[in-house]
C-alpha cells in the first residue's frame, strides 16, 4: 500500500488532506498537518505512485482525522507477511461526502467511511527559492544519529548555517549542559552547500523532534532558511519500488539570535 | 480436601502456561474446578464481569505427570477454588526452563495454591522458587452457580476467519469505537462493523463455512428454515472481543461462534487438549 509508510510521521492534532492537479507543480496527494501555528508538515505522494489517480476538479481539499485515517489504512496490521499485499482504493465524491477507503488483503475486504470536514486555512510559509538565504543538502544517514540523540531537556534546537566555520551546527542547551554537532562543508555527507550569510536560529525542540521519523525513512534532506529565520526541511523518501516521495517541515524560529549576541 | 500435581515435561508446562495466560486475559478472578479427570476455569456471568462468561476445560492427563485430588466429600469428589489467574500466570513465568513444577493446595495461614518451580542449577542441589497463590474455597452449596453453560438457541453458527486477521482488524477498530457489531449468515459470510460520528468501518469475510449442528432430537438445529442470506447480528463491547482474540497465541483446531440475534455471541475455540467457550452479551 503506497500511503502507509509515509503517513506514519505525521502525528499532530490538526490535519488536512488535499489532492491537487496543478500544471505548474505536481499531480498528486498532499497531506498537511500543523501545530501551534508555528509548524507545518506536508507529505507529497505523486500521482505516479498510484496505479490509478484521477481528480475531476482542479483542486480538491478536505479535512479528516489523521489518527482515524491511519487506523483505517493499517486495518490489516502494520507488518505484512511475505507474499501478502494490501490493495487500497480511495474515493471522494466531493464537498460534504465522506472519504471512502476500500482495502483488500487475502480476499478479505474492509470498507471505511471517514467523515470529512471543512479544511482549515493553512499557514503559508511563502518559501520560494528567491527568498532562501542558506541552503544545504545532506545525506540523511549523517543526521540520523544526531537527531535521535537530541537532548530533549533542551527547550530549543539551535541551527547555525554559515559560509565560514562551523558551516553547519546543531546545538542544544539542556540540563546536563550544551551539546554541539558540527558538519564541515567538505564532508562526504554534504551534497550541496549554499550558505551566503551566517544565521543562527532557535526552534522549539518539541516541534522539530517528530521530524526524526521522516529523517529515518529518507535518503537525503535539504535544509533551508529565509531572511526571517523560517526553516524548511525537505526529506526525499524512496519507497520499496524505488519511487520517490517528499515530506517537508516548515517551522517558525523561536527567537532570532543576531551575530552580536553569539 | 487435598490436591497435589506435578508437571515434568517442558512442552506440557509451556502449553499449560499459555492456557493460563489466555485465561488471565479474560478474567481478573475466576473459579478453578478440580475433578479426578479434568480442570475447569470458569467465569460466571455476573454484572461485575460485564456479563461475559467463560468455560475452559482441560484433561489433566494431557498436562500432569502426577495428579492426585480428593474432593470435599466422597460423593462430591471435586474442589472449587476462586483465584486470580494472573497470579498463577506470573508464577508460571518463572518456570520457562524448569525441571519440574509442583502444585499443592495448602492451608497454613489461609488457603493457598502453592506452586513450587524447580529450576536447573549448577550445584548438586536444585533451586526451588515457591509461589503461594491465595485462593478462596467455594462451599458446596454454591457449586450450582458454576454449571456448564448450555449452547444457546442460536440464529447463526459460523466458523471464525483466520484469527490473525480478525485480531488485527479488531485491534484497529478498538481505537475507533467502544462497540462492535458482529453479524453473520448461513452462507458463510461474516461482517465486523463499527460506526461512530467520525467513521464507519466494515470488514467482510466470506466462505467461512457454517458448522453442522444436530440438536437433541436428531433434526437440524433451530436455524433450519432460516433464509441463508439473512444476517444475525449482535452489538458487543469491543474490548471483550479484543481480549479474547489477544489471548489466542496459537491457532485453534476449530474456532466458531454462535450468534443469538441482539442477545449474545458464544465463541467456541477448540485446541487439541483444551476447549474454551466464551460468551459475550449484547450491549443493553
Amino acid at each position: 500500500a503506497p500511503l502507509i509508510f509515509l503517513q506514519n510521521e505525521l502525528q499532530r492534532e490538526r490535519y488536512a488532506l488535499s489532492a491537487s492537479l496543478d500544471n505548474a507543480r505536481h499531480l498528486g496527494l498532499r497531506v498537511t498537518v500543523e501545530d501551534a501555528k508555528c509548524i507545518q508538515a506536508n507529505a507529497f505522494i505523486q500521482a505516479e505512485i498510484f496505479q490509478e489517480f484521477s481528480v475531476q476538479e482542479e483542486s480538491v481539499m478536505f479535512r479528516v482525522s489523521l489518527s482515524v485515517l491511519l487506523d483505517c489504512l493499517t486495518i490489516f496490521g502494520t507488518s505484512s507477511l511475505p507474499g501478502t499485499s494490501t490493495a487500497l482504493r480511495m474515493c471522494y465524491r466531493g464537498y460534504g461526502h465522506p472519504l471512502m477507503l476500500f482495502l483488500e488483503e487475502g480476499g478479505v475486504v474492509t470498507v471505511c467511511k471517514i467523515h470529512t470536514q471543512e479544511p482549515d486555512e493553512l499557514l503559508d510559509f511563502d518559501f520560494c527559492s528567491t527568498k532562501v538565504v542558506n541552503k544545504i543538502i545532506l545525506q540523511s544517514e549523517g543526521l540520523r544519529e544526531a537527531f535521535a540523540e537530541l537532548d530533549m531537556t533542551s527547550e530549543v534546537l539551535q541551527i547555525t548555517m554559515s559560509p565560514d566555520k562551523p558551516y553547519f551546527r546543531l546545538s542544544t542547551f539542556g540540563n546536563a549542559g550544551s551539546a554541539h554537532v558540527d558538519y564541515p562543508r567538505d564532508s562526504d555527507l554534504m551534497e550541496a552547500f549554499h550558505c551566503n550569510q551566517t544565521q543562527t536560529n532557535r526552534y522549539k525542540i518539541s516541534l522539530l523532534k517528530p521530524s526524526t521519523k521522516a529523517l529515518a525513512l529518507s535518503c537525503k534532506v535539504s535544509i533551508r532558511t529565509d531572511a526571517q529565520g523560517f526553516l524548511s526541511l525537505q526529506y526525499m523518501i524512496r519507497n520499496e519500488d524505488g519511487q520517490i516521495c517528499f515530506v517537508e517541515y516548515y517551522c517558525c524560529p523561536d527567537e532570532n539570535i543576531t551575530e552580536a549576541e553569539l | 480436601m487435598r490436591f497435589r500435581a506435578k508437571i515434568v515435561d517442558l512442552a506440557c508446562l509451556n502449553h499449560f502456561s499459555r492456557i493460563i495466560n489466555t485465561i488471565a486475559k479474560l478474567a481478573k478472578t475466576c473459579i478453578l474446578r478440580l475433578t479426578v479427570c479434568k480442570l475447569y476455569f470458569i467465569l460466571s456471568d455476573k454484572v461485575a464481569n460485564g456479563g461475559a462468561s467463560m468455560w475452559c476445560e482441560l484433561c489433566q492427563g494431557n498436562f500432569f505427570d502426577e495428579y492426585q485430588m480428593e474432593g470435599v466429600a466422597a460423593e462430591h469428589n471435586e474442589i472449587y477454588l476462586e483465584l486470580v489467574p494472573e497470579n498463577l500466570s506470573r508464577a508460571l513465568k518463572t518456570a520457562q526452563n524448569a525441571k519440574a513444577v509442583k502444585m499443592k493446595l495448602t492451608n497454613k495461614h489461609c488457603p493457598c495454591l502453592r506452586v513450587a518451580v524447580e529450576l536447573p542449577s549448577l550445584s548438586s542441589s536444585s533451586r526451588i522458587v515457591t509461589h503461594d497463590i491465595p485462593v478462596g474455597v467455594i462451599p458446596r452449596r454454591m457449586w450450582n452457580d458454576f454449571r456448564e453453560p448450555s449452547v444457546p438457541d442460536f440464529d447463526v453458527s459460523i466458523y471464525l476467519p483466520v484469527l490473525k486477521t480478525m485480531k488485527s482488524v479488531v485491534e484497529r477498530m478498538k481505537n475507533l469505537s467502544n462497540f462492535i457489531v458482529i453479524e453473520a449468515n448461513l452462507s458463510g459470510e461474516m461482517n465486523l462493523k463499527i460506526e461512530t460520528d467520525l467513521v464507519s468501518v466494515t470488514t467482510h469475510f466470506k466462505d467461512l463455512g457454517n458448522p453442522p449442528w444436530a440438536s437433541e432430537d436428531g433434526c437440524q438445529s433451530s436455524a433450519q428454515g432460516r433464509d441463508l442470506e439473512s444476517m444475525a447480528e449482535v452489538c458487543i463491547d469491543i474490548k471483550k472481543l479484543q481480549q479474547l482474540l489477544a489471548g489466542q497465541q496459537v491457532n485453534p483446531t476449530k474456532a466458531l461462534c454462535n450468534i443469538v440475534c441482539k442477545r449474545v455471541v458464544h465463541f467456541i475455540l477448540l485446541h487439541e487438549e483444551v476447549s474454551l467457550q466464551y460468551f459475550i452479551p449484547a450491549i443493553a
